[in-house]
This record gives structure tokens, sequence and C-alpha cells, in this order.
């Protein structure tokens, strides 16, 4: 049925998005690699020049580096963690007959519409501020020192706060995947006798193993360039204990005007999300498949 | 005796879920108690009712003049998400109508865009918009939030385009119906519910987008996210301001959040989880 005219009216609607994307894709992207190689300073313009491979060799001599690219997959494994493992149990929680279950869905999912900075200036100042926050307030009823998150634990403080944004997503999506199994098939194992353990192990888990990868994905790209959570809580700090790759490039450009080395450490992190992309595509263009 | 243990069960599940529910939700809850509570009652220790003043919030039009970051966010996030349909729709439409052995491909190719970490690109696309003058402009603004969430609007109108039955576009062709007369009169109808789930779902995703808006505006063009940023540094206490100011950054977009719940699953795992 495709005559020779549909197939040009097909590419003639494609063509704005393609070469829209095409061109954000490309363009700031050859900009940043052509950049990598020069020494670019817009405050000090003096030695600016070609400089080849020094911008990666000073980013890679800088301690930071390897601080940042450590708490990037830290950041992106710990939440995976505890979003998938607490989303699985939240789902099979809500799975289950209770009263006002539109309500409770509609509570657990609010979080995740929580802008980035209103979720981290809440949890920075009304949850775990040493001495006004919650947390304080529930040390201190039970007698105990309140902690310094920010100050002593940067890290978990962040993967706290950007997991209770990201529970609520993988838990709706777990839920969602979980009540379209086959209630006939969940009723035929009861009949065998197959306990609960048995069952989830069985049947429920790999009947969500598609949601989970899905979840894995979409995470995965939002994890990997978490960015506002740090600027209004640590800043990345103490030192660089709580900085990641994407807040150290910023940090690079738009603080130090070191544009050669942030975009040394661009182009890193780009080769870092493709790496992660690669793995986390393959998986689920598999999944999807089936 | 069967109803009975159905009964109890359903309590515990009830109250189990619940309080979890209630837990998840509390920051969201102490922000809105807070934000009616003077700056005083506020750090005056863990207090769940406020005395109900409303200060806070006349003070924080007062002095940040809230409204201009509210109508900036309306703005950007109806104005690019209106753009990516525009540019989007048609795309989505050829690839699920007449797809190609290429269509896959190019579907995921533009789902990898997404991958490319912002920050990667920040120092060129600065330099381009100060050249351009677009560096803190509305117009400069929509057109970023246009281009990241053009992968996602693609994608989620595909998937609910494919499943617009090709078999009514035959009948209307054997009528005799024009190609603008099928689209006017067989496709739009059906295809509305899906287009305005996309649109709802990306106003969502481009309000709370908190890299591009806040790197590059400053006064003009800055939303609520810039807004919430600029109080990041303590001058001096101010729970209840800064509660008050939450409350309104984000009340619009959990009312209109609740109400795409279905959507939302569908859209973000484009249509792999339904």
């Amino acid at each position: 049925m495709a005559t020779q005219q549909t197939r040009s009216l097909a590419r003639f609607m494609m063509a704005p998005s393609v070469i829209l994307l095409f061109v954000w894709m490309i363009v700031p992207l050859a900009f940043t690699l052509w950049f990598s190689f020069l020494q670019y300073n817009p405050l000090n313009p003096i030695r600016d020049g070609f400089v080849g491979f020094s911008n990666y060799r000073l980013f890679y001599d800088n301690p930071a580096f390897f601080a940042a690219i450590l708490n990037t997959l830290t950041i992106v494994v710990a939440v995976l963690l505890i979003t998938i493992i607490g989303g699985i149990l939240l789902a099979l929680l809500l799975d289950q007959p209770i009263w006002g279950q539109g309500i409770v869905r509609i509570l657990v999912i609010s979080p995740f519409f929580v802008m980035p900075p209103v979720a981290a200036l809440v949890w920075k100042n009304m949850i775990m501020h040493p001495q006004y926050g919650v947390f304080a307030d529930i040390a201190r009823f039970f007698g105990a020192q309140p902690i310094d998150w920010f100050g002593q634990h940067p890290l978990t403080a962040v993967i706290i706060i950007v997991a209770w944004q990201w529970l609520p997503f993988a838990t709706l999506i777990l839920l969602t995947s979980l009540q379209s199994l086959d209630g006939e098939q969940k009723e035929a194992a009861e009949m065998d006798g197959a306990g609960f353990i048995s069952r989830f192990i069985y049947l429920t888990l790999p009947h969500m193993s598609r949601a989970i990868t899905v979840v894995i994905l979409i995470q995965t790209i939002f994890l990997l360039s978490i960015y506002a959570e740090i600027l209004v809580t640590t800043n990345g700090g103490p030192g660089y204990a709580s900085t990641n790759l994407p807040f150290l490039v910023y940090q690079k450009a738009l603080l130090e005007f070191k544009i050669g080395q942030a975009s040394a450490g661009g182009v890193i992190a780009v080769i870092l999300a493709n790496i992660v992309a690669f793995f986390a595509m393959r998986a689920v263009g598999k999944n999807l498949d089936k | 005796m069967a109803r009975a243990v159905t009964t109890q069960h359903k309590t515990i599940a009830t109250a189990a879920a619940w309080i979890v529910a209630l837990l998840i939700f509390f920051p969201i809850l102490y922000t809105i108690i807070t934000s009616f509570k003077s700056e005083q009652e506020a750090i005056q220790g863990f207090a769940l009712i406020p005395s109900g003043t409303m200060e806070s919030y006349a003070e924080v039009q007062a002095q940040s003049g809230y409204f201009k970051f509210f109508l900036n966010s309306v703005i950007l996030s109806v104005g690019s998400t209106v753009l990516a349909l525009l540019v989007a729709v048609p795309a989505a439409w050829s690839m699920a109508f007449s797809p190609t052995k290429r269509t896959k491909d190019i579907l995921m190719w533009m789902l990898s865009t997404k991958m490319m970490p912002a920050v990667a690109v920040l120092f060129p696309i600065y330099l381009i918009f100060r050249d351009t003058g677009l560096l803190d402009s509305r117009i400069g603004l929509t057109i970023m939030l246009m281009l990241i969430n053009l992968p996602i609007v693609v994608w989620m109108l595909y998937t609910y385009f494919r499943e617009i039955p090709g078999e009514i576009l035959e009948a209307a062709r054997m009528d005799g119906a024009s190609l603008w007369n099928e689209i006017i009169h067989v496709l739009t109808p059906m295809a509305v519910p899906g287009i305005a789930s996309t649109m709802l779902l990306n106003i969502i995703l481009a309000w709370n987008e908190a890299f591009w808006t806040i790197r590059l505006t400053t006064t003009n063009a800055a939303p609520l996210t810039a807004f919430i940023s600029s109080f990041s540094s303590p001058q001096g206490l101010f729970w209840a301001k800064l509660s008050a100011a939450s409350t309104l950054a984000i009340a619009p977009i959990l009312i209109m959040g609740w109400f795409s719940q279905k959507q939302l699953v569908r859209g973000l795992t484009f249509g792999a989880v339904k």
C-alpha cells in the first residue's frame, strides 16, 4: 500500500524531529570535544590555545576526579537498590485489598511531583537540620545526640533525598506490573500449595522483571545527572565528599572558568553515561522484544 | 470463617499501607503545615497544629514577587510542551502508521539523546545562548526544554498512536475520504486522549526541570525552580517562608500529577508497562 508519495510524506513528517534532535546532539558535543583540547579561560585568555590531551591529564590528576566518579556511581547504585527493593515491598503491600487505596496511592506517588530544589530544601531544613529538623527532634526525644547529616554524612544525606524522590516512581511502575499478573495463575499456584515466598520467587518476580528493567533504565538516566539536590544541600562538600561528576564539571566551568578541564570532564561524563546506557539499553531491548 | 480472616487481613494491610504512605508523604505534609506557622512557631520544635497564619504567604509574594516566577514556570512548561507536540505529532504519526525497518532504530536513537549528561554541553550551550542573546530569555529556555523532552514526547505519542487500529483508516479511504478529511474526522478524535496525556506528563517534567532552568536564567525568565534554589543560602531563619514558597511551587503540579498517575506509568515506561 505504501506508495512513493506516502513514503516521502512520512519522511517529511519525521524530518523536523530528527533534524532538531540531531543538531541538539551533535553541535554542543562537538564544541565540548573541541574545547577539551584547548586551554580556555574567559577571564584570563592570555595563555589560551591548543594543549592536546593535557586537560584530560589535569582532570585525571585532580583527586576530586576519582571521588566524583565514585560518588556518581555510589549514588546510582545505592538509590537503585533502595528504590527497587523498597518499591517491590511497597508494591506487594499496596496490591493487598486495603481501605482507601486511592488516597494511599496518591500519598505514595506525591514525592515524584516535587521539583528537585524543593525536595532538597525541605529535607535540608525541615527534616535533617541538626538543630531544628524533625530528625533532630526525634533524636532529642530519645535522648540521643542529633546527627549533623550534611556535615558528617553528606553523601548518605543526598542518597536519602534522591531515594525519597524516586521510590514513588519505582513503586507505581512495579505496582502497575503486579496488578497485571494473572489472578488465575496466582490462584492455581495457591491451590498447589505454593507458599508466599515460593509464589513470589517463581511467579511474581519473573512477571515483574520487565518492569524492573524499565525502572533501572529510566532511573539510571536521571540519577547519573543529579545536580540540583547537591547544589541546594551540600554544594558538593565538605571537600569533595558529595561531589558527583556533573557537579564537578559545573564547578570547573562556571565557578573556576577552566573551560578546557570542564570540557574534558564533560567528555568523560558522556563516555561514562554511554557505558552505563549501553548495558541498560541492551537489557531493556532484550526484555522489550519478548 | 473465611470472611473473618479476610477482614482481619485487610485491616492489617490497611494499617501498614497507611503508615508507610503517611511516612512517605510526611515531608510534603509537614511543609504545608509549617507554611501556616509564624517564623517563631516554625523553629520551636515539632508541632503538627499550626496557628493558621497566612503571613508567610503574604511575605513571600511581597519580598520576592512569587507570582512572576510562577508565571514563568507556566509559560515555559506549557510553551515547551506545545512546541514539542507540534514537532512530534507528525513524526510519531508517520512512525506509527507507515513504519519502516528503521523506525525502531530511530526511536532508540532518539531515546539515547536523553542519555547525554547535560553538564557535558553546559558551556557550549551557555556560549550559544549568550552570543544569540537567548540567555535569561523565555524563548531560549522554552526551546531548551522542548529539545530535552522531545524524545519522550515522540515516544509517548508513538505508543498511543500505534494502538489506533489501521482498519479504520482503510475504511475511511474506501469511503473516499481525502487525506485531509481522514486526518480531521477520523484520526484526530482518536488521537486526542493520547495527545492530552502526553501533554500533561510533559508539562510536569518541564515544570520540574532543574538544571537548565537554574543555569540559564537570572531574573527575567527565571521559573520556580530558580526561585526556590535562591533560598539555599540561609540568611537567618526562614522556615515558614520557605515552606510557603515551596507549597506554592509544588501545589499546581502535585494536583495535576494526581490526575495523571495512570498515564504517568505508560508514558515514562514508553508503553512497556501498562
